[in-house]
């Protein structure tokens, strides 16, 4: 049984069918990435796990469990973080703070223990503190530990997003272009912590990524979306030389994405 | 300028994160509780005022400020809060019990009310909470049987274990009633700040989407801050009932949820500091206003002067100084500890995405 297994959803927004009989699976311990044009539909794979939007057809499986089944606040629950591709922090907390909510799913004590902060509440916050003083430390944000967001630069800002989703300790990770705006020293070190998160904590990723050349660098597997829909799936190397991903990269955006492709 | 240099997770934890913060606090307790030494019972009934304003306050605060769930109802949940009270203590319910079953109640109510009331957002939660606060006022005029509708009640004498307590005999122990009702609530409320329900709130507020995905029931959240933040201000309403002397469906009309919204909007959105800054205004914009007007026209009441001024502050405030008087008040420390190397966009607000795009 593979970790996440997507079997024939399709999604409709009206009349677009934003994504169209996709099936995919996800083993544990991979590294996987969807890539394809603009508008391909792969935010919105990301935000069907999420459950944000609920398919017409099809099932998603996590470690055996509906996912449809669940409300979107229970699926971190089953150790699903994410990130969003126009980054979506609580901009008027601190970085730490953010991480925190991150330990949401791990919480134990209730409304009163907290208003009276009993011993058990301390305890906890210890606890979480320890969590996420191990991500600070992984991703190197010790001087923003107690910056509003709201004043940090945008490449910032993008790890501490990938570090709340760390913070919950999750079997499966959901970037969602993990990469895009950043400098080529920030996209390296993104680099070096994906396949820190694989290697050493043992979380399974699945990221969207236009940057194929950190695609080939990290990803052991890859599908090609266009138009909602499966094109080619398989190594970084077979995708990028197959006729088809090569016709929709060249037939519709040959001046964005021709480059990246080749 | 100082350093926090941090050794261990407690310091964050803690209430207080040094010495030198806890002194000042501290400080400040001793000159409260000193207060009824210094000042004349008429100015000692003038800050029991601005305690009740701030118990109020609070309430709002945790929605408004903390959870960014806008209320124009609250007059309703103060009316709640101050009836149920004084209709318990009529019916013979010690004080004690009275008064914080009021909170509870009102609590109860409020998170009932929310279940449907929050489905709908900013202005529209505005509007409609608005409207509740409006149906209150008809309300307790048709429940006439209980709350003697327009005519209004007594507040009844507060006992508390054997002691009288009356506003005019009793203006010391009035004052230490309210002060620890309001130490009370801000305990609570800064435990809630730094446990996980407290950054659920936070997480609602500034992105529901984001807080979905790391597993914050939102609707539920919601919920929660509406009941506590009613619980919080049914206290205040009780108080306010209770140190009137006299009520009736006019001292709870809907200008009073205006008031208590301009009041934390003044004082600064989401610090407890702020509920306590915007007290002190409320409390005495109207003293200012009259000896002003005196001053001026000699007597001449100008009708709706007062909702009038409210309304240019509160509009001015949005405007120029969304963090209010709390917010002004850390610019100017940041400033201080920073000189010369402040810079000026510091604080500037960051563009947002429009709440369309976000998902793609
Ligand atoms: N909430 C929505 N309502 C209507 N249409 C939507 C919605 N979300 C996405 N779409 C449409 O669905 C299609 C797929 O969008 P999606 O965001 O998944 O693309 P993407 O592959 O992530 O593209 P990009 O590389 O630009 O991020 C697009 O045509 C988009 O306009
Ligand atoms: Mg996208």
């Amino acid at each position: 049984m593979s970790l996440l297994e997507i079997d024939s959803v399709t999604l409709k927004f009206g009349g677009l069918t934003a994504v169209n009989n996709l099936s995919m699976k996800v083993e544990e311990g991979q590294v996987f990435a969807l890539v394809g044009p603009n508008g391909a539909g792969k935010s919105t794979v990301f935000n069907l796990i999420s459950r944000f939007y609920t398919p017409v057809s099809g099932s998603i499986t996590f470690d055996g469990k509906d996912v449809l089944k669940l409300a979107p606040h229970d699926v971190p629950q089953l150790g699903i973080a994410r990130t969003f591709q126009n980054i979506e922090l609580f901009h008027q907390a601190t970085v730490l703070q953010n991480l925190l909510v991150g330990r949401h799913r791990h919480r134990q004590t209730n409304m009163i223990s907290q208003m009276l902060h009993l011993p058990s509440v301390r305890a906890e916050e210890r606890a979480h503190r320890h969590a996420v003083e191990e991500v600070i430390d992984l991703l190197d944000l010790q001087p923003y530990r107690n910056s509003r967001i709201a004043g940090l630069p945008y490449g910032v800002r993008k790890v501490v997003e990938l570090g709340r989703a760390l913070a919950s300790k999750p079997r499966l990770l959901l970037l969602d272009e993990p990469a895009s705006g950043l400098s080529v020293e920030e996209t390296q070190n993104m680099r070096w912590w994906i396949d820190d998160i694989r290697r050493h904590m043992k979380i399974t990723v699945l990221m969207v990524e236009h940057d194929m050349g950190l695609v080939s660098k990290v990803c052991d597997r890859v599908l090609a979306l266009a138009d909602g829909a499966k094109l080619a799936e398989g190594t970084p190397a077979e995708v990028q030389s197959h006729p088809s991903v090569i016709e929709a990269y060249l037939g519709t955006n040959a001046v964005s994405k021709g480059g990246k492709v080749a | 300028m100082k350093f926090h240099f941090k050794t261990d997770y407690d310091q964050d934890i803690r209430m207080f994160p040094d010495w030198w913060n806890f002194s000042l606090y501290a400080a400040l307790l001793v000159l409260a509780l000193c207060l009824p030494l210094l000042i004349d019972p008429f100015f000692l009934g003038e800050a029991t005022n601005v305690l009740i304003w701030a118990t109020a306050g609070l309430g709002l605060m945790l929605l408004t400020g903390q959870t960014g769930q806008v209320s124009l109802g609250h007059s309703a949940f103060m009316a709640l809060g101050c009836y149920s009270c004084v209709l318990m203590m009529e019916a013979n319910v010690p004080f004690l019990a009275a008064f914080l079953l009021a909170g509870v109640i009102t609590g109860i109510v409020g998170a009932l009310i929310a279940i449907p009331a929050l489905k709908l957002h900013g202005v529209y939660l505005a509007i409609a909470t608005l409207a509740l606060a409006i149906l209150a006022d008809d309300i307790i005029v048709l429940l006439k049987e209980w709350t003697d509708g327009v005519n209004g009640k007594m507040s009844p004498p507060i006992d508390l274990f054997g002691y009288e307590i009356s506003r005019w005999n009793n203006p010391v122990e009035w004052y230490y009633l309210t002060l620890a009702v309001v130490l009370m609530v801000t305990l609570f409320y800064r435990n809630l700040l730094r446990a996980p329900l407290g950054r659920a709130f936070a997480a609602v507020r500034d992105s529901e989407i984001s807080a979905q995905a790391m597993g914050v029931n939102v609707a539920q959240t919601k919920t929660i801050a509406f009941g506590i933040s009613c619980a919080i201000t049914g206290l205040g309403g009780a108080l306010m009932g209770l140190f009137a002397g006299a009520f009736n469906n006019e001292t709870f009309n809907f200008l009073l949820s205006i008031q208590l919204l301009m009041m934390i909007v003044v004082g600064g959105l989401g610090f407890i500091h702020g509920a306590f800054l915007g007290a002190v205004v409320i409390a005495f914009l109207p003293q200012v206003l009259s000896m002003t007007t005196d001053l001026f026209g000699r007597g001449v009441a100008i009708p709706g002067l007062e909702s009038g001024v409210f309304g240019v502050i509160l509009i001015l405030f949005i405007l120029f100084e969304p963090m209010g008087l709390y917010g002004r008040w850390l610019k100017i420390r940041t400033f201080l500890e920073l000189f010369p190397f402040a810079r000026k966009d510091m604080f500037k607000r960051q563009k947002s995405y429009l709440k369309t795009e976000r998902l793609r």
